[in-house]
């Protein structure tokens, strides 16, 4: 599986989670994993995702279930600063105009 | 010149497939940008054969990369003898629906199509052949 290191920090009702290298078939699970290993309280999730060099469909799937479950309890998911190659991905499918994404 | 690998058509496997593929762009001089574009393609191509081809059973896809003489298209062809599928058949997401409308796969193959140049299915002698091609300058 392509290499990720994933770091979280909680304040208040705020997850901002910080995945490092690349989110793939092979580790996707993983990531999600981590992000919903404690959303107990949690309303918004930052995605730092300034050093996440590729991202593939299955981790577009982890991001839309994300969104929706955030959306569907008034809560919100934000994207941050998106390397090249993921800010195209989301340009191609749409995701740029669906989710908060904040440069 | 062409290369080829066959190979279990796993997940587990796929780290080893987009480092074979990988190998050829680097020595081609394959720009970083079109090279994870390329990655991308790779990976949604394999984990469909890995899922579905052959499911339950395991079975194996025969991936050829060739760089043409001037280095500027690299074709794939990727070859499985799994059941009939044409991933160009299905419809392209809507992706300007709002989040509620949208399900939450369906990206993959339409990611194949916007990221390569030209993209061809066929079956022939008992094989799926989907074949990729890409041009190397940005």
């Amino acid at each position: 599986m392509g290499k990720l290191t994933v770091t979280s920090n909680r304040e208040n009702d705020t997850l901002t989670v910080t995945p490092v290298g690349r989110i793939d078939t092979g580790n996707y699970t993983e990531f999600e994993r981590h992000v919903k290993a404690d959303l107990n309280g949690v309303k918004n999730i930052i995605l730092e995702f300034e050093h996440l060099d590729y991202i593939s469909s299955s981790g577009l799937r982890v991001l839309i279930s994300l969104h929706k479950m955030l959306l569907a309890e008034d809560g919100k998911l934000i994207i941050r600063k998106p390397t090249n190659m993921v800010r195209e991905v989301f340009d191609v499918t749409g995701f740029t105009e669906m989710i908060n994404i904040e440069n | 010149m062409m290369r080829t690998l066959e190979i279990d058509a796993i997940t587990e496997n796929l780290d080893e497939v987009i480092g074979f593929i990988d190998g050829v762009l680097e020595e081609n001089d394959c720009p970083m940008k079109i090279q994870l574009q390329i990655e991308l393609t790779v990976e949604e191509v394999f984990i469909n054969i890995a899922s579905y081809a052959y499911a339950p059973q395991i079975g194996t896809a025969k991936i050829s990369v060739d760089v043409d003489g001037d280095k500027a298209d690299v074709t794939m062809v990727f070859e499985d003898s799994g059941v009939p599928y044409d991933p160009l058949a299905k419809e392209d997401p809507d992706i300007t629906l709002p989040a509620s409308e949208r399900g939450i796969g369906g990206l993959g193959i339409f990611l194949v199509k916007k990221n390569m140049n030209d993209v061809k299915y066929e079956y022939k002698d008992g094989k799926n052949v989907l074949t990729l091609t890409k041009s190397l300058n940005e």
